[in-house]
């Protein structure tokens, strides 16, 4: 099981990433989260049976990963560490539904199986997609394209207020954390009532903070909004980007090339 | 229980979506309207706070297993219903960017399920009416108990109505809801002690905190129903828009197209591209006529099929034909794989080398 410590690392890493200084990291947010939106919603409204119209669509994060220089293992491992799951819920499906579809040579594959690897693709196309969102975007500037997306700015500071804190806060429930496990001989101590005055603590630290985070923000003149150090715009570069993916998604979604380029080698083109 | 992407369909992604984003938009006009701008970072702050509670476990006495926190109730207990669900759902959007739990089409139905719930069902509904105005421990006990079980448990019901409506997983009705109302049985009555036991230790360490939260609103009353008619408003219109575009044969894009281009599908006519493909692909078919089952042979496989009434033998038809272009789209696929990789491969040579 990953430490808490673990998954602060990682996470930090992942918020790292954005801070890179590619052409991609430069294009403005709102441009790439509506992509990435249209993206899923593409892979999203394929029919169950859907498996090799999906593959053209792993082109995007390639072409992300690539562009955006991010560390292709990083990002592979971090899928990888999710397919567990979708592969548990596909998994059912063969059981259910067990109708032949696919005859290859002596095989016979039922609906049930290409349903579950479409369900293992589907997961591993839109898991990669969000990760690489915020690995090229970083989640200062996604809120802030939300925001000017029309999301309630309320709602957007709500945002970027528990972005700054959970580094703060997770490091602090660690410390406790690790704290009464030292203390816990043979997994005694561990408990739902130690762990309630522990969260209960840990509750009133965070409150007495967030006072004092509120003095201080009024001090400095604080009136409810964020303020961004470098006002991105929305160009000819982000409509490029936008309608440039909407149109390739939109032939890959009506189009099945891989049946094309299967049909173009095995020379049965209608 | 976060939704994923991979179990969704757009219709009901996209009517689940409005329908939190419709709940956002009016929870933060109330929030904002409430003018106590200290609730600000507060909710922030407990939004950081409920990630951390998150990741520290606690053993659960009798099966040797271990647990965490929700925190959805807890927090409404806190801040209040509204303030609350806007701070559950700034957590799921991390959740959902940082750690992939649930995916960004299925934020909407994770926020409604782990949101909605819990802040406008299970606390004004049960907890506040078995808590009451300055509860015991064991009223409060019971009380959060009581109300995370009804939580957990249409929250558990809801992303069985949702994964089975969107039809992309084949598991049936009744086995999934067999499968996940008591297994959230028991993760409610864990989620309720634990909340209980954190409000039972913040009521006596700092009972101001909780009168404020109680004070803040007024009782339940106008909020929920409010709510529930937005969220409503927002389902319907847009569960019958999508519904209406999803339904039908084409499916909701096919449709759009139609509708614009005046065809089912953008022709691929004869001569255009199509018929360079074809002239293409005598020169470069490495594999002529690999034999696949073409719908004929399908058909004539099958003899059952012969005697069948039209709509069957239509529906063989179909089938004959997926059979027969299973074969190419299997060696297409992996064509497509290897180009996708190829592509990406040369596109890093090529950044990292600038």
């Amino acid at each position: 099981m990953a430490s808490i410590e673990g998954t602060i690392l990682d996470f930090k890493r992942l918020d790292r990433l954005a801070r890179g200084g590619t052409s991609l990291h430069r294009i403005d947010a709102r441009a790439k989260v509506l992509v990435a939106l249209l993206f899923i919603l593409s892979v999203v409204s394929f029919d169950r049976y859907a498996l090799t119209a999906l593959f053209p669509f792993l082109l995007y994060p390639a072409v992300v990963l690539a562009l955006g220089n991010l560390p292709a293992d990083y990002f592979v491992k971090k899928v990888a560490l999710f397919l567990p799951f979708a592969v548990a819920v596909g998994m059912l499906n063969p059981l259910f539904d067990r109708e032949v579809m696919v005859r290859l040579g002596p095989f016979d594959i039922s609906g049930g199986w290409v349903s579950c690897a479409s369900i293992v693709v589907r997961a591993i196309l839109t898991i990669s997609a969000a990760l690489l969102l915020v690995g090229v975007t970083g989640f200062p500037e996604i809120c802030r394209a939300l925001e000017r997306l029309g999301v309630p700015q309320i709602f957007a500071v709500q945002l970027l207020f528990l972005y700054r804190y959970i580094f703060v806060l997770t490091e602090e429930g660690a410390r406790s954390s690790r704290a009464r496990e030292l203390r816990s001989f043979g997994g005694k101590g561990l408990g739902i009532k130690s762990f309630g005055s522990l969260v209960g603590h840990l509750l009133l630290r965070t409150w007495m903070r967030a006072e004092r985070i509120h003095m201080a923000m009024l001090a400095r003149g604080f009136t409810g909004q964020f303020h961004a150090l470098q006002p991105s715009r929305f160009g000819g570069r982000e409509l490029l980007y936008l309608l440039g993916w909407s149109a390739l998604f939109i032939v890959l979604r009506l189009r099945n090339v891989p049946d094309l380029l299967g049909s173009l080698v095995t020379g049965a083109l209608r | 229980m976060h939704m994923a992407d991979a179990l969704l369909s757009p219709a009901v992604g996209g009517t689940l979506w409005a329908a939190s984003s419709g709940a956002i938009a009016y929870c933060s006009a109330k929030v904002r309207k409430e003018l106590d701008d200290r609730k600000v970072p507060l909710m922030g702050v407990l939004g950081a706070f409920l990630f951390a509670a998150q990741m520290i476990n606690f053993s659960i006495p009798g099966t040797g297993s271990s647990g965490h926190l929700g925190g959805g109730l807890l927090l409404t207990i806190l801040l209040g219903p509204r303030a609350a669900f806007l701070t559950i759902a700034s957590v799921l959007v991390v959740q959902a960017l940082f750690f992939a739990d649930g995916g960004l089409l299925a934020l909407g139905c994770n926020i409604f399920n782990l949101g909605f719930f819990p802040a406008f069902v299970a606390y004004p509904c049960i907890y506040r009416k078995i808590a009451g105005e300055c509860p015991g421990q064991a009223r409060i006990t019971v009380a959060a108990v009581a109300a995370a079980v009804a939580g957990l448990q249409l929250g558990a019901f809801a992303v069985v109505l949702e994964t089975v409506s969107s039809g992309i997983t084949s598991l049936p009705f009744s086995t999934f809801v067999l499968l996940m109302q008591p297994i959230h049985l028991a993760i409610g009555i864990v989620e309720g002690v634990v909340t209980a036991a954190v409000v039972t230790f913040v009521c006596n360490a700092r009972p101001d905190i909780l009168q404020g939260a109680m004070g803040a609103r007024p009782v339940a009353g106008p909020p929920l129903r409010n709510v529930l008619l937005a969220f409503l408003a927002a389902a319907v219109l847009t569960g019958g828009v999508l519904s209406w575009f999803a339904s039908g044969d084409p499916d909701g894009l096919e449709w759009a197209i139609a509708k614009t281009t005046g065809k089912e599908e953008v022709a691929g006519p004869e001569h255009g591209i199509h018929g360079m493909l074809t002239a293409l692909q005598e020169k470069i078919a490495f594999l002529p006529d690999y034999s696949f089952r073409k719908p004929a042979e399908a058909k004539s496989a099958g003899p059952e099929a012969e005697g069948g009434a039209k709509p069957a033998e239509e529906t063989r038809k179909e089938e004959g034909s997926k059979l027969g272009t299973s074969l190419s789209g299997i060696v297409g696929g992996l064509i497509t794989l290897a180009l996708v990789f190829l592509a990406g491969f040369l596109l890093k040579r090529r950044s990292q080398a600038a």
